[in-house]
């Protein structure tokens, strides 16, 4: 088509039609970009803690100065949860995925303490840890009930003795790489070593944002802990969940009142508000994107609209030279793909440019090429569209108009 | 003649509604964008203690065995019983406070009160002078008071009305974990933010009990945060003294930030002496920071705030070339009637006084509209799930600056349209008419 005079003309415009191209090119920048953050906050939000969350119910308690025997109490409270209607399993371990603490630990292959260190969350626990947590063994056995020691005990001893201990496979293969993890032997719980037993499927660090910086390593020992050093994790029948939940506090307040059950959650819960800042922050860059497109679209809707309206006489001149209706719309239509181009190629440019601060300051990773067609073509929509009303009235205007005005 | 500009800037609007309006809500939405994130930042990046943020210091020694040891490391952020003890002790500057924090079951003699759980500092004497905490009742305890583990508290406002009614509990009993202690002092209302002074609880974390540590430690009110440990620990608590465990937060007042240079020396001869004694394997590696650089160093801000301001700044950004774009559209537009006025002798000054009053006065109104925007934003914020949502509020200054980034913000879009709008050449315009 006619791509000269379109051109002659705009040249005759220098200052609004670089306006434009500039306000897409920002536009396009940022939204290439803020695109790409949505998608790694999803990303983020779609992570698999390998866990069966919507049976999963998180019981912590604390005590208020009681004196009872503790360890006695936490059997005590053991034994009354599993007897629930609709409780599986339960058992009591030192940390929960989406908790508020975190414990993690060096591991050595061998006894020198100069040896390379691999670092992992350690995570310990009771009796029917590993069907509670739903783990699944790749390879190996779960504890076998004579292994489980309680955690006052084990730190009683000067010299801590813990034989056995599962690692998730993540660990296995760092450790490991080309052979079997089962059978071999690591230090990692005081001086002394312990076996691998067993490599579970997926464990991961309990802020699972930090599993990626932490290696994703992750190991169980079987040390039992009190209420007071863990937390009371319970695998129920989805159906009867939030009856456990308010009936558990019932039981272990009944057994000792002395303690207090403390924010008592389902894991689904839990996870939500784990995510909740990052759920917020993609609704907020979702929101940023639609009033940049908003904006930037009602901009081109001004500025075509003026430029319509000042070349009237010119339309005018055409119709009566025979340019049909379809013409005078194509014309406008390809005026505005032409800006579109040239914004878009120097906002991709800038959207490269804002990547490469993005990850010099924020730890982001490189914008993926496959960002950049994809905010092209929202541009490109987007101006066709906004350039359609004030196109329409252009080519609406009769012959006439270039006589009377 | 601002106020015949300001006029002549009316009835411009009247007679394009929707652009006005459309350049109206395209500022006012980028203003709001600002100054939400900017609010935002300002809270979070704000000094807690403007009064002392460059005589308070927060101690680091380096007293980690050899493992893994990098020349040039950070030290541990905090030190361990036996560091600070002996800083304590030494008393080598004008205040000094060793303290952690905690959570503390609370209960008073009413047995209808179910115990409950309350943030808690367990600190040295120094710690409300240093900090300047204001007292509604009472006051807090004496060096005596923590030699002789006094059963002592100091606790909140909000405390003091949950239990007392808000009345002067001075001299009642309150129980921490089943142990009575005597309340010496009601805090009022204080909040600082960040939480600078341990920030291992939390932005956000405000202490509800604060008890010496001394009394703390003999009737093992256990303590939270954050601990590092290293080397065998053996069936050592962390908290008992000899323990390679740190976990306790050390703060100095100096008479002024000129001692600084003198007090890190101290740090590094206190170093070289436990080198010497063999309690520290590491070269002396002592960091001494204040309120200032400690808050950097710590990044209270998250970076998702940052983010958050360069988004917000790119989104006005935007509306502002959105705006130089039909700002000049409308002034092309009035072409004729500047020809006009030029022709009756106004000056092209008075052409570029009279759209830039005209792009003001868009401003004042994309400022105020941006003004509510902001404060629905902030309301958003406030509702959040952030843990420092509670803090955000606007304040003065804010408002101030929202209307003046607005009014500069638009008054330089209108620089271009209004020096083309001057440069209309009369002659030509009143020809084609």
């Amino acid at each position: 088509m006619d791509i000269l005079p379109i051109l002659s003309t705009l040249r005759r415009h220098k200052t609004a039609a670089s306006l434009i191209v500039i306000e897409i090119a920002l536009t396009s920048a940022i939204v290439c970009n803020a695109l790409h953050l949505i998608s790694q906050r999803l990303d983020v939000l779609s992570h698999d803690s390998g866990l069966p969350e919507a049976e999963l119910v998180v019981v912590p308690v604390r005590s208020t100065g009681g004196t009872a025997d503790v360890d006695e109490l936490t059997t005590q409270d053991l034994t009354a949860l599993r007897q629930l209607p609709g409780v599986k399993s339960a058992a009591v371990v030192n940390q929960v995925i989406y908790g508020n603490n975190s414990s993690n630990s060096d591991v050595r292959k061998t006894e020198d303490k100069n040896g390379p260190r691999f670092l992992g969350s350690f995570y310990t626990g009771g009796e029917q840890t590993v069907a509670t947590m739903g783990l699944k063994l790749v390879e190996g056995r779960d504890f076998k009930p004579e292994e489980y020691q309680s955690s006052s005990a084990v730190d009683q001893q000067d010299d801590p003795n813990v034989g056995q201990v599962i690692i998730n496979r993540t660990m296995a293969e760092k450790m490991y790489p080309g052979q079997s993890a089962v059978g071999q032997v690591l230090y990692g719980y005081g001086e002394r070593p312990s076996t691998v037993i067993g490599v579970v499927e997926r464990l991961t660090h309990p802020y699972p944002s930090k599993a990626e910086r932490d290696d994703g390593n992750a190991m169980i020992y079987p040390v039992r802990p009190s209420f007071r050093g863990g937390v009371y994790m319970i695998r129920v029948d989805p159906a009867q969940r939030d009856a456990v939940l308010k009936a558990a506090a019932g039981i272990i307040e009944r057994i000792d009142a002395t303690r207090i059950v403390h924010e008592a959650r389902t894991l689904s819960e839990m996870r939500n508000r784990f995510y909740a800042q990052d759920r917020a922050m993609v609704w907020l860059m979702g929101g940023v994107i639609v009033a940049l497109l908003v904006v930037t679209a009602f901009g081109i809707v001004g500025l075509a609209s003026f430029w319509v309206q000042q070349r009237t006489r010119m339309i005018g001149t055409r119709r009566a030279m025979g340019a049909t209706r379809g013409q005078i719309l194509r014309y406008f239509q390809l005026e505005n793909f032409l800006l579109s181009t040239v914004g878009i190629v120097l906002g991709m440019g800038g959207a490269f440019g804002l990547s490469l601060v993005l990850m010099t300051n924020y730890e982001m990773p490189r914008l993926p090429l496959m960002y950049l067609p994809l905010g092209a073509l929202a541009l490109w929509g987007l101006g066709q569209l906004a350039v359609l009303a004030p196109a329409r009235r252009a080519a609406a205007l009769p012959p006439v108009a270039a006589l009377r005005s | 003649m601002l106020a015949y500009y300001f006029d002549l800037a009316l009835r411009s609007f009247k007679s394009a509604r929707a652009l006005s309006l459309l350049m109206v809500l395209a500022l006012g939405l980028g203003i709001g964008a600002c100054m939400t994130t900017l609010t935002v930042y300002h809270v979070l990046s704000g000094d807690p203690i403007p009064s002392k943020s460059a005589r308070l210091f927060d101690v680091e020694l380096d007293a980690a065995n050899m493992v893994g040891y990098q020349p040039g490391e950070e030290p541990t952020f905090q030190l361990t019983r036996f560091d600070a003890e002996a800083l304590l002790r030494a008393k080598h500057a004008k205040r000094q406070v060793m303290m952690t924090g905690a959570n503390v079951a609370v209960q008073t003699d009413s047995p209808s009160v179910k115990p409950f759980y309350v943030p808690a500092r367990y600190t040295s004497a120094d710690f409300f002078a240093m900090f300047e905490t204001p007292f509604l009742h009472g006051s807090g305890w004496d060096a005596e008071a923590d030699a002789s583990q006094a059963r002592v508290v100091v606790i909140s406002k909000s405390l003091n009305d949950k239990l007392f009614g808000g009345e002067n509990s001075v001299g009642r009993e309150l129980m921490l974990k089943r142990q009575p202690m005597r309340i010496v002092g009601v805090l009022n209302e204080w909040r600082p933010v960040p939480h600078f002074y341990d920030m291992t609880m939390g932005t956000a974390q405000f202490e509800d009990v604060f008890a010496p540590f001394s009394t703390a430690l003999t009737l093992k009110l256990g303590a939270s945060g954050n601990t590092d440990c290293w080397g065998n620990t053996g069936a050592a608590s962390p908290r008992d003294l000899n323990v390679p465990c740190s976990w306790i937060q050390y703060w100095v007042e100096l008479a002024s930030p000129e001692e600084a240079p003198a007090f890190r020396d101290y740090l590094v001869q206190y170093s070289e002496e436990q080198r010497r004694a063999g309690r520290f394997e590491r070269p002396a590696n002592v960091r001494l920071r204040n309120v200032t650089d400690w808050l950097a160093f710590r990044k209270v801000l998250p970076g998702d705030v940052r983010l958050q301001v360069w988004l917000a700044f790119g989104f006005l950004l935007v509306c502002l070339t959105n705006t130089v774009g039909l700002l000049l559209a409308k002034c092309l537009r009035r072409s004729g009637e500047i020809g006009v006025r030029r022709a009756l002798g106004a000056t092209k000054g008075a052409i570029f006084a009279q759209f830039l009053v005209e792009a003001g006065t868009l401003g004042l109104a994309g400022g105020l509209l941006g003004l509510f925007l902001a404060a629905l934003g902030l309301w958003l914020v406030k509702h959040s799930p952030a843990d420092y949502a509670p803090l955000v509020q606007m304040d003065w200054p804010m408002l101030a600056l929202t209307l003046v980034l607005a009014l500069a913000a638009s008054v330089i879009a209108g620089l271009l349209p209004a020096w083309r709008a001057a440069n209309v050449t009369p002659a030509q315009q009143l020809k084609t008419q």
